[in-house]
């Protein structure tokens, strides 16, 4: 198990007083919220802040937590002393904010202060259920996918994990790995609904839903906004200049496109119904870039000091120099 | 532990299939009514229809809702707050959106 440095995580000094701490925990929180934030490891992070947040923030839990002063250094392999915790009671006052419903402590939190087992269920007004039944919970998850994924359906293998009370009533997390049909077109923030796939029920109830929300990875070719999507196709000034046909990836194959004369860098052309899949189906817009190509040799060099005499041409002339 | 279930499994996508009642918004969110009722004062949800039976919801609420809550317990902003914040995030998304695009 890995020692957890929490004055580190939260990026505040050993000595830091309460009050800096609360500072400390809610400008982090706002950083790297899973839902605001943009960062990578955004989740890893808020759930290692909510973790350190939960030990530094009671008065109890950071004195028992310092008491291993700096014994291992972070990283380094961790056990609790024998007699860790004695004279120390840790007052459930339920899961960090950041958790979902406690189970995703680390290893090395649960070591030391018993986990979700020590938290009672959220409060507030999650606590109770409205229409509480025999029905089993429905689970939440996200996942990132490729983009063909949307654009020509398929199944893909999800990964997820899964709170679950184990034989000895304890909240532990799962790993998951499921084979799921990805319906065409499904756009960054919807969710496929997967029903039944939740947590079983009690005798006689309907087992629980899995809503998978999804997002992209950036596409090498195409970005997407709405159902539209974008590609970038560079062409050649004479092909701009005097009209041409080009061939042009699209997500359903090659195509011939036609480049009208006289297009310039930034003209967009639009492909119907080429975007994403769905009833009123997106387009694709290839927007051009000028290619240039390279003066290298005494021959490229002839033919660009040809179109400089032959071309009355001012580059400039909007700027009024 | 790890487990690779028989496949492929199929879904539907819930906010193309889905009309959402407040209690159904409660059972998915695991709140109260009064919760949701607030979102819908607040402006955070609105309701694509009234009818005898109650507001009905489409089903991108539910993403909206469950985002609502998690910033409120999280980050321990009052409903003013959430609902300028998702305004913002919304903001944000949309200028990013440009962005990847090229900045039409």
């Amino acid at each position: 198990m890995q020692f957890k440095d929490y004055y580190q995580v939260m990026g505040v000094a050993r000595d830091a007083t309460e009050a800096q701490i609360k500072q400390a925990y809610r400008r982090l929180a706002r950083k790297y919220h899973p839902d605001v934030s943009k960062e990578k490891d955004a989740e890893a992070r808020f759930k290692d802040l909510g973790e350190a947040y939960e030990v530094l923030k009671s008065a109890e839990k950071r004195a028992a937590y310092d008491q291993l002063g700096a014994g291992p250094r972070p990283g380094e392999n961790f056990k609790p002393p024998p007699d860790w915790g004695s004279g120390f009671e840790f007052t459930g006052e339920g899961p960090h904010p950041g958790s979902a419903g406690g189970a995703d402590y680390s290893d090395f939190f649960e070591s030391l202060f018993g986990g979700a087992a020590a938290g009672a269920r959220r409060g507030g007004r999650r606590g109770s259920r409205a229409t509480d039944d025999d029905r089993g919970e429905d689970h939440h998850a996200k996942v990132l996918l490729d983009l063909d994924a949307t654009l020509q359906g398929g199944s893909r293998q999800m990964t997820l994990r899964v709170p679950e009370i184990d034989a000895d009533g304890r909240l532990v997390s799962r790993e998951r790995t499921l084979n799921v049909q990805v319906p065409k077109g499904i756009l960054p923030g919807q969710t496929i609904r997967l029903a039944g796939q939740g947590s079983a029920a009690a005798a006689g109830g309907k087992p629980g839903d899995l809503y998978i929300e999804v997002e992209f990875q950036p596409h090498p070719l195409y970005k997407l906004d709405g159902r539209d999507l974008y590609l970038e196709l560079p062409v050649a000034p004479w092909e701009a200049a005097l009209g041409a046909t080009v061939k042009t990836p699209t997500p359903s194959g090659i195509v011939e496109l036609k480049i009208p004369s006289g297009s310039h860098a930034g003209s967009k052309l639009r492909l119907k119904s080429r975007g994403l899949p769905a009833a009123t189906p997106g387009d694709l817009y290839v927007v051009l870039q000028i290619a240039l190509p390279a003066a290298g040799d005494e021959k490229s060099k002839d033919a660009y000091r040809a179109m400089a005499a032959a071309l009355p041409f001012n580059p400039r002339l909007s700027l009024g120099v | 532990m790890r487990t690779l279930e028989e496949g492929p499994l199929s879904g539907e996508i819930f906010e193309e299939h889905t009309v959402l009642s407040v209690d159904d918004l409660c059972r998915l969110c695991s709140v109260e009514r009064t919760y949701i009722v607030e979102l819908v004062d607040e402006g955070v949800l609105r309701a694509t229809q009234v009818d005898a039976r109650g507001s009905r919801f489409p089903g991108a609420a539910l993403r909206r809702a469950r985002i609502a809550l998690r910033l409120q317990r999280d980050l321990e902003i009052n409903l003013p707050g959430v609902a300028l914040a998702l305004e913002l995030m919304e903001e944000l998304e949309r200028l990013r959106g440009e962005l990847r695009v090229g900045g039409r």
